[in-house]
């Protein structure tokens, strides 16, 4: 039963998410708009987009992201959550991040990791990640892409540097 | 009515709300210092990034894009292949700029034609030029204007809809193509080519470039470089797609790779796994299935010479500080078709415009145009970015953070008073231009294209001739 009411909450969430995302100045997307409006708020986080399901959805996920001008964002993701999804989800406000959408035809979301963390990914990055990761600026042995590290509770803590762009800069 | 309902709205839809006061604040509502208004000229990646760039860091501003067709995107549209669909993902990104309220998309608007740039500089506070590179280079060999010899630049064009490539009608009875160049253009034609129908049907390549590749003769394609395999300028990415084309065998020279085994150990990583994937491609073709019926086939060392009837004459190089040197050896290479594919240049649609001819790009510095080319000094409020500025080279990923590092030198030069804003601009006066396309237009093309595609079983099908997306957006 807790595990169905879950899923519901899960694709709730994702649709909420995807209209948040397509609200423009047209009246029309304010339908979808009333529909978020409409539809409770289920949990106290805003607006998720969760895509693990049933009993490991409530884990939550600490990360922090290292700007290179040293500046920390300190966020949280659930299981199952990509770090693309972590970034979109918090509205981490990183330019350009993800231009792709998690597809592996850029290198906007790299992310460089500490060894021992990189080391310990569950998972080794496939040919086609490498491929993208060779167009990235700042490559080092430690770089992956965002969109294909998933969460796993092992990696609460998780701290990764975003490469210096032209948001540090600003911002710096 | 959009506030009202929004103020009762719980903390989960906190974000949504802050967005509706955004957006529902959208008309006549500004800072209390003057409007910085701020022109982009080009719809493509480079603007539409810029533009993005602007919008978040620059307070008070609007920014109006012109483009010279009635749809945007430029080369995110019309150069992106047809099967790399997601690649195009980075138009949500354009299109939440484009909600942006500042923000105002004028398609139908050609500078040098329908506005000058001298008229634009009195209009706004800043302009910048994005509009790209929309030529190609030329061989400069014998018989290059003959029939047989295609630019790659236009056939691109062609199978993706831009208008007026649609009667470029290709030649594709032969056996044959000779691709002379090996970019990632050059590689997206080969793939086009050797691609089977039923995969390309799925994709929004146009109608009729689909028929034409229906009746296609087309069973091997040649890609030849003028450098070697280390200097290969196609990425990894498109030569693995390649290697992976079912019913296509990819067979190299293996004289070409005699001294690059040995150069292996020493090269930066990207390029050390891009040759590593051709040196495994080579191991393997001997054994390589020959049940395949189409070949692709790429030849390094070897510079055009000259056009034949049926055939490209190629002269032998040699690398000297991987440069391509001629030597005295040719070699004839049949083909029925050549495709010229050795990059893309810009043009100056406006004479006031700082242009280098030779290199065909703006004359600039870090984004910022020169006022001429020999004095060096900056033309304050007029920039540059994207392919226009820097020349034909690198991925989305490099155009994005090109067009960010110029956009931000607009904000720095306008926050340091580098730039006056004090005196308020007019902005565009669309009353006095014919014809013009609004962002809701634009959507109108293209909730029409995309109900003409859902019929056809693919994304879209592209309006290609002008003064029909025009009556389609009901102008």
């Amino acid at each position: 039963m807790a595990f169905a009411q879950n899923l519901v909450r899960c694709t709730i969430n994702a649709a909420v998410v995807k209209s948040a995302r397509s609200l423009s100045k047209n009246a029309s997307n304010f339908s979808l708009l009333q529909r978020c409006i409409n539809l409770k708020p289920i949990t106290n986080q805003h607006c998720l987009r969760t895509f693990s399901v049933g009993t490991q959805l409530h884990q939550d996920v600490n990360v922090t992201f290292l700007r290179a001008n040293g500046q920390k964002i300190q966020t949280k993701g659930k299981v199952g959550d990509t770090l693309l999804d972590v970034v979109v989800n918090n509205h981490i406000d990183l330019d350009g991040f993800g231009a792709c959408e998690g597809t592996l035809t850029c290198s906007t979301c790299h992310l460089i990791f500490k060894t021992a963390d990189f080391e310990k990914l569950p998972d080794k990055a496939s040919d086609e990640e490498l491929d993208m990761l060779d167009l990235a600026y700042e490559l080092t042995e430690t770089s992956r892409l965002g969109c294909q590290i998933t969460l796993t509770k092992d990696m609460d803590g998780l701290v990764v540097s975003v490469p210096a762009t032209i948001n540090d800069a600003r911002s710096a | 009515m959009l506030l009202s309902r929004s103020l009762s709205l719980s903390v989960m839809t906190k974000q949504l709300y802050f967005n509706t006061i955004k957006q529902g604040l959208s008309t006549g509502v500004s800072g209390s210092g003057a409007i910085k208004r701020i022109c982009i000229v080009g719809g493509g990646p480079a603007g539409f990034y810029a533009a993005q760039y602007i919008l978040k860091h620059l307070s008070d501003c609007a920014v109006d894009l012109i483009e010279k067709l009635p749809v945007p995107f430029g080369l995110v549209r019309y150069g992106v292949a047809p099967d790399h669909p997601e690649v195009k993902n980075v138009i949500n990104t354009f299109n939440k700029t484009a909600e942006h309220k500042d923000f105002n998309f004028y398609g139908n608007i050609a500078l040098g034609k329908d506005i000058s740039l001298e008229d634009l500089r009195k209009r706004y506070h800043a302009v910048l030029l994005t509009y790209g590179a929309d030529q190609d280079r030329q061989l400069n060999i014998p018989n290059e204007d003959r029939t047989n010899v295609l630019s790659a630049r236009k056939f691109v064009a062609w199978y993706n809809g831009l208008p007026g490539a649609q009667h470029l009608n290709p030649d594709l009875s032969g056996n044959t193509v000779a691709i002379l160049g090996q970019g990632n253009v050059a590689v997206d034609a080969a793939r086009m080519l050797l691609s089977s129908l039923d995969a390309l049907r799925k994709t929004d390549t146009t109608e009729y470039a689909l028929e034409a590749l229906s009746r296609s003769k087309v069973q091997q394609v040649y890609l030849v470089g003028r450098r070697g395999p280390l200097q290969a300028a196609f990425t990894i990415k498109e030569l693995r797609e390649m290697l992976k084309l079912p019913n296509v065998q990819t067979l190299w020279r293996p004289d070409d790779f005699t001294d690059v085994p040995a150069q292996l150990a020493n090269l930066p990583r990207p390029r050390k796994r891009l040759t590593e994937l051709m040196l495994k491609s080579l191991s393997e073709q001997a054994g390589s299935s020959s049940a395949k019926n189409k070949r692709f086939l790429p030849i390094f060392l070897r510079a055009p010479k000259a056009i034949g009837e049926n055939e490209v004459e190629l002269t032998v190089t040699k690398l000297q500080n991987d440069m391509a040197v001629p030597t005295d050896q040719t070699e004839h290479l049949q083909t029925d078709l050549v495709l010229r594919s050795i990059g893309y240049k810009s043009t100056c649609v406006d004479g006031g415009i700082c242009f280098d001819e030779r290199s065909g790009r703006v004359h600039n510095e870090n984004g910022r145009v020169l006022r001429d080319a020999v004095s060096k000094t900056v033309d304050p409020g007029i920039y540059v970015a994207g392919w226009l500025g820097t020349g034909p080279t690198g991925v989305i990923l490099t155009t994005m953070n090109g067009a960010f590092t110029v956009a931000k030198t607009i904000c720095d030069d306008i926050l340091s008073n580098k730039l006056d804003t004090s005196t308020a601009k007019a902005g565009l006066d669309t009353k006095q231009l014919h014809r013009v396309v609004t962002w809701r237009h634009w959507q109108r093309i293209d909730e029409a294209e995309t109900q003409a595609g859902k019929v056809l079983g693919k994304p879209r099908e592209k309006f290609v001739d002008v003064e029909e997306m025009l009556k389609v957006a009901g102008l």
